[in-house]
Order: structure tokens, then C-alpha cells, then sequence
């Protein structure tokens, strides 16, 4: 059993756990992922390790709430444990050797994205931290990326930050303005993903995309996280989940990961219904 | 006098059109009578033929006679002697091509329902014995086992059994290897499975899963950490794709991820969360024992047409010989000699249909088994919503990848000394399907021993 530490609402529909888990924490890097399982009748569901602390033996985790198995663990509190904690898992991001960077986080992304702008910048890398979010009142980590980064520029959707536009407008005005970037490094939605290869795409940009699959058991086992990358197939759990943003084939990846959409809505309508239950019966 | 029935006692099975819709065991198993009476027909061959077809040497005819005098559970005894998962061999071992196909019984007749006994002898005992947990002297040695396949189980039990300490680490979260995630509930009760780990952990076996041996920790940091020897048996997890158009499709499923959302997650459960496509009509590409435990999974998940798309002939198939028959009876349509081409896509990249060539027999090939070659425009489409590709697993690379010194043939399969299971870093020991590749329970089981009997050879010699 895997104990929660900490449990602490980024905004609405984020949360941060740091768990107890000393032997993932002795091991975790950037990019590499934890598969997790609340209890027993619960999915497998992978989360990236957002911070680790090799001393204290822990592994912290962001996670956006967005369906059943989400749902179950948002209700656990500190002092109660996970059934099932997996990991470290995944190859870890090998981002050395870059010069300039820029990092974008879109939305839930940012989580994932915050350790590579810190590990980018611990190593010596210049990094403009670029963040989308819908709105000013759901941003989250602002101080952590402020830190792990040179600049760091928030956009939102509805312009509530007094910065209206999306994460690709920011970048394309940056390589305009001669920013310089020998890397991008794109986490998000799969749509922002593709939008910002888009947009590098004509200047040659490396960039390095994290690619979020359904997964099972998240050690090569299954194929069910399988993409098409150059051509090939490849396994995101144990060949990623970083890929070269110019090789993924989105369209493919986007209609995989809609597979169980119409199971996973009303497991989630379910659920709630049933919470809804419990309280107007208590 | 012997029963000179030349028919096997038949094995009372739930109805195939009432076992199709449920994920109850098929096969129901002997009563006392029946297994009496089929034991009855063992002749008590001088020269046992039938033990040498079995790759653990299970003492046979001496369990037969144990049961035809009604002691079932020295009969059990005497199969645990040198098979440690009876339960589970009864029920999956190929024997047609093993202990029953050299049943002197089986010239004229059919052969000794050797399988069916064995499970009658070990369902008896799971009943009605009791396992009395010896106590043997610890030795004071650690030994690490990675995966808790047959292989691994088996090695740990037997080094428990010599007083070695040993702790098991599992990747999943739940012991047993295939026998947990790939065999389905209606071939082999997870119960069962959950009963042989639980013995184990009763004679002071540990079991850590949620282990991923490789990334967690290293070959070389278990070494540090002071176990004295280890032993590797991952078993052949990477799933084969085909490499033709379509496989991308949302619908198109490694029989891997089919089944392990089935078994292991319990898709199959309306109380478990875990997703599954419940599909009309399937294609389930392959011939083995997984293809048609896909197949009959699919039917199960309420499949109206399910369909095995294999490119050779029937008697080529690699599948038990009962399985292909169960499949039948259940209403599996079996596309023989024919090879599928592309997976054909909706407008949702949802998988809309299969392409298939037919093939016919040409050269033998090899093997010795005749190689199948495309006829020439004979291709046509079977409209489906799901395609389950069950053509073959291979060794999962993230051992050998993260242990120096570990060598693997060009299939991934782990190199070792044939008779002791030595790999060529001093001290790791390997076997099962890391190491031949996608083979049997047995075979895997056998492996366990020939290593366990290794390492305790290895640990005596350095002390
Ligand atoms: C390597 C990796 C790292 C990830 N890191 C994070 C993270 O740090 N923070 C975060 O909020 N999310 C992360 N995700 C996504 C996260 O796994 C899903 O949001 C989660 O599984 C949703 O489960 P649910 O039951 O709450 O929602 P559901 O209703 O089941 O699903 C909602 C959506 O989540 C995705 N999803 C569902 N099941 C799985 C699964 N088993 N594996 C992967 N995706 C699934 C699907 O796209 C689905 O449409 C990551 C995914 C991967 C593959
Ligand atoms: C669907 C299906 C049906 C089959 N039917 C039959 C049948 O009827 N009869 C028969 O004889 N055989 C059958 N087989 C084959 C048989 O199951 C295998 O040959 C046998 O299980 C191999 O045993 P093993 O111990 O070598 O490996 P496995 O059973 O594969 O076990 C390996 C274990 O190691 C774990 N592991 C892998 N990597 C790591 C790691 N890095 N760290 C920690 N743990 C790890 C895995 O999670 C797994 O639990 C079938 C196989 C399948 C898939
Ligand atoms: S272990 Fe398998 S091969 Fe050996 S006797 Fe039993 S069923 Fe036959
Ligand atoms: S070969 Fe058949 S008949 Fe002869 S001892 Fe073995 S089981 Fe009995
Ligand atoms: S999650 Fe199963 S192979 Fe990647």
C-alpha cells in the first residue's frame, strides 16, 4: 500500500498527492511515469512523475480530474493509501546538449511539462516556459514554472490574464522575434501537440512531444499503447512516452484515444450519479 | 482386469451453447466413478512410456493406481513428486502431444484421459486435503526470482523447499503470469491459480508485485542488496503485430491487451472499471491457443460472429487439439488457409473490415511444414468490428536491455546452458519462454526446476 503524504487543489479540477513510495523515488527522472490503481475493482491509469524526493522517499503526481478513475482518487485524503503504485516507468527524457528552449505546457500538460522545463534548466539550458490555460483562475504551478524558467509567459483562452491567444501564438511570435530555440518541448492536449508541430515543423525546430496513450500495464506487454511514429510502431510506454513531435501520427493517436469515450462518459456519469445518491441519503 | 473401453471416460462439460454466453469453466471434471473407471484403463506398461512423454517425468501409472484404488490423495502426492502446479497442468498441458501421445492405449483406442486425472487428483485435494507446510531449516541464502510465471513460481517453490529464502518480484500487480492475465476464467478459474500462490506463500515464499525488475531495481542492485543468485523468468510478453495497413484502427487488439483486460482487469465484471470493446463480429488472426482463447473470450463479451483467420491448415495448427474442438462446438467460424492482407477503417478510424487472401499448401518449408502461398486473386473482405491479433508474443527486452552481460539470440530469447539454465552473467539463471520463446506451462515449469536445482548447486559450491 502506497500512503498519501500530501494532498493539495491546484485549482478546480487539479490536484497534487505526494505519495510514499521510496523505491520509485530512488529511481524516478524526468519524463518517466507511474502506473497507478486506487483499489481493487479500479483501472490501471499512468500519471507523470511531477517531482520526487530522493531523501524523503516520496513521488509527487498532478492529476486533472477528468472521469471515474480521477474521480475515486480525488476522494482519497492524506493518510489513506493507494492499492497499487508502479514505476518508475517509461524512458526517462534525454534533453542534453540543447542550448535554448522553449517549454509548453497546455492546460493538465503543464504538470508534465514543469519537470522538463526544471531539468532542462538545471543543466544549463535557457528556458522560455510557455502556458496555456482556459482561464486566469484555473492556472496552476505558476511559481514552480516561474522558477524553472528564464521567462515564462501565460496565455489564456478567454484573455482573462490580460494575455488572450493560444500557446502557438505565443511561440510563433517568439521564433519571429529571433528567440533562437534548437528545442520545443510540447506537453498537452493532443490538438495543441499537433498545433505547435505544426508550427515548428517549417523551421526545423526539434520538438519533443509527450505522448499520452490508453495504457494497461505500461511495460511493453499489451500493444494498447501502440502509435505510429515515422512510419513505424511503437510502444509509448516503454519507447516513450517522449517522442519527435515531427514523426507522430496525431490523427491516428487522436482517434485511438477516443476508443472507450462513450464507456468512459457514463462510467463518469454513473459514478456521480451514485455519489449524488450517497449524499442525498445521508 | 483393465477397462477395456477403447473411449476415454467423457468429461462432463457445460452445454457449448450455454458456456458461450458465461465465463464459468467448461470443462466440469470427473467424479470419483468416472476417474476410477478411466484410471481403470491404464495398463501399467513395463517401460511407462507415457512418463517419458512428460517433460517433468510425472510418476504415472503409480498415480493411476492410486486413484483406481480410491487413495486420491497419494495420487496427488505422487504427481506433486515432480510437478508442483498439478491443478493447472491437468487442465492446459498439450497433451495430446506429450504424456497421451505415447499411451500404449492410444494405438487402438484413445489414450488414458492422463490430464483429466491429474486434475481430478488435484481438484480432490484442493477440496479435501490439506497441505501441511513443512518446516525445512532455513539456509541462511537469499535467492531472487523475477516474474511470477510458471517458471518463476516453480523455481521459488523448489529453492523454499531446500531452505533458500527467496522473495518473487512481479511487474503486474497480481502474481501468476499468463496463468493470471492470459488464460481465460473458463479454461483455468483464477481461484485456482490464487490457491498454488497462496501455498507458496505459506512455505515462506515472498511475493512483491508490483515490481518492474529493470526499472526499479537493476539486476546488479538486487545482486548488491545481497541475494546470492537470481533467476530470470519474464516469459514472452511483446506482442507481434503484423506490420499491414489498418493496424492502428481503434478495434484492433493484441490478444494480449484482449485478454488481460478479460482476465486480469476483469472487463468482464460489470463491478470492475476497466473498458472493453464489446464487438459483434471478430476476426481473431492466429492458430495457437491464444487465438482461440481470444475467440471464445469474444464470444463471451457477446460476439455474434467470430471468426479465426489462420494462414495454414487445420492440422497445422499449434493450438491443444481440445481447445480447437471446444472452439468449434461454441460456434467459432474458422477461416482456414487464408491471410489477412489490411484492416479496413471507418470514417471514426474505427475498424470496419478485414482484408484476407486465400492461401493454398506449397513446399515444405524449414519446419518440415508445408509453407502457405497466396492464391492469386482471391481476396475478400470479412466485415468486422474488431480484430484481435494473436500471432505471437516475444521476449520482453527490458531485462536483457538494463542487465549488462545478459546475452540474447537475435529473437530475444535469453541464452543459456541447456541442462543447468546458466546465462552468461555468473550467478543468473533463466528459463521458461524468456528463454524459449512462447512455448507451454511444462515446459516453463520444467525450466524452473532444472534452475532451481542449478542455483543450489552454484550457492553450495561458493560456500
Ligand atoms: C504516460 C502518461 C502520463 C500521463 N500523465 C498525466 C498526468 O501527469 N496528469 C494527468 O492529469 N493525466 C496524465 N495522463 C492521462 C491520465 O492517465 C488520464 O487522464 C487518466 O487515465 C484518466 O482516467 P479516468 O478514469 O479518470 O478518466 P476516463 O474517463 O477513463 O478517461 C478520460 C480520458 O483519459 C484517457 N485515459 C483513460 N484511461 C486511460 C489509461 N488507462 N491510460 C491512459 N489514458 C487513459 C483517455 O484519453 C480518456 O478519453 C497521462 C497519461 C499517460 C499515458
Ligand atoms: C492466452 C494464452 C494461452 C495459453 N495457453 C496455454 C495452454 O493451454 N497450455 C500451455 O501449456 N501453455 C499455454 N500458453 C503458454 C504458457 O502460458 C506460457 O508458455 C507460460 O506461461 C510461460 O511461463 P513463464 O513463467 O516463462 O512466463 P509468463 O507466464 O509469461 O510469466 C512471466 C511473468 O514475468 C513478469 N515480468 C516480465 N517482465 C518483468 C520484469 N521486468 N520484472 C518483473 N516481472 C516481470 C510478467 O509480468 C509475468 O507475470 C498460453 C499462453 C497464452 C498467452
Ligand atoms: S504434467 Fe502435463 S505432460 Fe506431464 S503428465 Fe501431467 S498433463 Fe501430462
Ligand atoms: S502408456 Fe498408457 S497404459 Fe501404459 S502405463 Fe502409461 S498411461 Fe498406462
Ligand atoms: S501499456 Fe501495454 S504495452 Fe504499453
Amino acid at each position: 500500500m502506497f500512503r498519501i503524504l500530501q494532498k493539495r487543489k491546484l485549482n478546480d479540477s487539479m490536484t497534487l498527492m505526494v505519495i510514499d513510495a521510496p523505491y520509485i523515488a530512488k529511481k524516478a527522472q524526468a519524463g518517466e511515469f507511474i502506473i497507478l490503481r486506487v483499489n481493487e475493482h479500479g483501472e490501471r491509469i499512468p500519471l507523470t512523475i511531477a517531482d520526487y524526493d530522493r531523501e524523503k522517499g516520496t513521488v509527487t503526481i498532478i492529476y486533472q480530474i477528468v472521469g471515474k478513475t480521477t474521480m475515486i482518487l480525488d476522494r482519497l485524503n492524506e493518510g489513506d493509501a493507494l492499492l497499487d503504485f508502479i514505476g518508475p516507468l517509461g524512458k526517462a527524457s534525454n534533453l542534453t546538449g540543447y542550448k535554448k528552449a522553449a517549454v509548453i505546457g497546455g492546460g493538465a500538460g503543464c504538470a508534465i511539462a514543469y519537470p522538463q522545463a526544471k531539468a532542462l534548466h538545471a543543466q544549463g539550458t535557457k528556458v522560455d516556459m510557455i502556458a496555456g490555460f482556459r482561464s486566469q483562475d484555473i492556472v496552476i504551478l505558476e511559481d514552480e514554472m516561474r522558477a524553472a524558467s528564464d521567462n515564462l509567459t501565460i496565455m489564456t483562452d478567454d484573455g482573462s490574464n490580460g494575455n488572450k491567444g493560444f500557446v502557438t501564438e505565443a511561440l510563433r511570435s517568439n521564433i519571429e522575434n529571433g528567440a533562437g530555440y534548437d528545442l520545443v518541448v510540447a506537453i498537452g492536449p493532443l490538438v495543441m501537440m499537433r498545433a505547435v508541430c505544426n508550427l515548428t515543423k517549417p523551421y526545423g525546430i526539434k520538438t519533443v512531444i509527450s505522448m499520452n496513450p490508453i495504457m494497461i500495464d505500461g511495460t511493453g506487454m499489451c500493444g494498447g499503447c501502440r502509435l505510429t511514429v515515422g512510419g513505424k510502431t511503437k510502444f509509448a510506454c516503454v519507447d516513450g512516452p517522449d517522442f519527435d513531435g515531427h514523426e507522430v501520427d496525431f490523427d491516428e493517436a487522436i482517434k485511438r484515444s477516443r476508443t472507450y469515450f462513450d464507456m468512459e462518459r457514463e462510467a463518469a456519469r454513473d459514478y456521480q450519479c451514485h455519489l449524488m445518491e450517497g449524499a442525498n441519503n445521508a | 482386469m483393465p477397462n477395456m473401453n477403447p473411449k476415454k471416460t467423457p468429461m462432463p462439460e457445460q452445454e457449448p451453447c450455454i458456456r458461450n454466453k458465461n465465463f464459468e469453466e467448461v470443462s466440469l471434471g470427473y467424479t470419483e466413478d468416472m476417474a476410477k473407471s478411466e484410471a481403470e484403463r491404464c495398463l501399467h506398461c513395463k517401460n511407462q512410456p507415457c512418463v517419458k512423454g512428460c517433460p517433468v517425468g510425472v510418476h504415472i501409472p503409480d498415480f493411476l493406481k492410486k486413484i483406481t484404488e480410491g487413495d486420491y490423495e497419494g495420487a496427488y502426492h505422487t504427481i506433486k513428486l515432480t510437478n508442483s502446479l498439478p491443478a493447472v497442468c491437468g487442465r492446459v498441458c498439450p497433451q495430446e502431444s506429450q504424456c497421451e501421445h505415447n499411451c500404449v492405449r492410444g494405438i487402438k483406442g484413445e489414450p488414458v484421459g492422463i490430464g483429466r486425472l491429474e486434475r481430478f487428483a488435484a481438484d480432490w485435494h484442493m477440496k479435501h486435503g490439506k497441505d501441511e507446510a513443512e518446516k525445512v531449516t532455513p539456509n541462511g541464502h537469499r535467492v531472487a526470482v523475477v516474474g511470477a510465471g510458471p517458471a518463476g513460481l516453480t523455481c521459488a517453490g523448489d529453492l523454499a523447499a531446500l531452505g533458500y529464502s527467496v522473495t518473487v518480484f512481479e511487474a503486474l500487480h497480481a502474481a501468476g503470469g499468463v496463468l493470471m492475465y492470459g488464460i481465460p476464467q473458463f479454461r483455468l478459474p483464477k481461484e485456482i491459480v490464487q490457491k498454488e500462490i497462496d501455498a507458496l506463500k505459506e512455505k515462506g515464499v515472498k511475493v512483491e508485485t508490483d515490481m518492474v525488475i529493470g526499472k526499479v531495481f537493476s539486476v546488479d542492485e538486487l545482486f548488491e542488496s545481497g541475494f546470492e543468485a537470481i533467476f530470470v523468468g519474464t516469459g514472452a510478453g511483446l506482442p507481434n503485430f503484423m506490420n499491414i495497413p489498418g493496424e492502428g484502427l481503434v478495434g484492433v487488439y493484441s490478444a494480449n491487451e484482449f485478454l488481460t483486460r478479460v482476465n486480469l482487469m476483469k472487463a468482464y465484471k460489470p463491478e470492475y472499471d476497466t473498458p472493453i470493446i464489446h464487438p459483434k463480429n471478430v476476426a481473431v488472426v492466429g492458430g495457437g491457443n491464444v487465438a482461440m482463447d481470444a475467440a471464445r473470450t469474444a464470444l463471451r463479451l457477446g460476439a455474434e460472429n467470430v471468426h479465426i483467420v489462420y494462414r495454414r491448415a487445420e492440422e497445422q495448427m499449434p493450438a491443444r487439439r481440445e481447445e480447437v474442438h471446444h472452439a468449434k462446438e461454441e460456434g467459432v467460424i474458422f477461416d482456414l488457409l487464408c491471410n489477412p492482407l489490411q484492416i479496413l477503417g471507418d470514417e471514426n478510424g474505427r475498424v470496419g473490415g478485414i482484408e484476407c487472401i486465400h492461401m493454398e499448401l506449397g513446399e515444405a518449408d524449414a519446419s518440415g511444414r508445408r509453407r502457405p502461398v497466396p492464391v492469386e486473386g482471391s481476396n475478400f473482405t470479412i466485415p468486422v468490428d474488431c480484430v484481435v491479433m494473436a500471432i505471437g508474443n516475444s521476449p520482453n527486452p527490458l531485462i536483457r536491455s538494463t542487465t549488462e552481460g545478459l546475452e540474447a539470440n537475435s529473437h530475444g530469447c535469453i541464452v543459456v546452458k541447456d541442462d543447468t539454465m546458466e546465462t552468461t552473467r555468473e550467478g543468473v539463471y533463466a528459463a521458461g519462454d524468456a528463454v524459449s520463446g512462447a512455448a507451454t506451462v511444462i515446459l516453463a515449469m520444467g525450466g524452473g526446476k532444472d534452475a532451481a536445482r542449478s542455483i543450489d548447486n552454484y550457492i553450495r559450491s561458493k560456500e
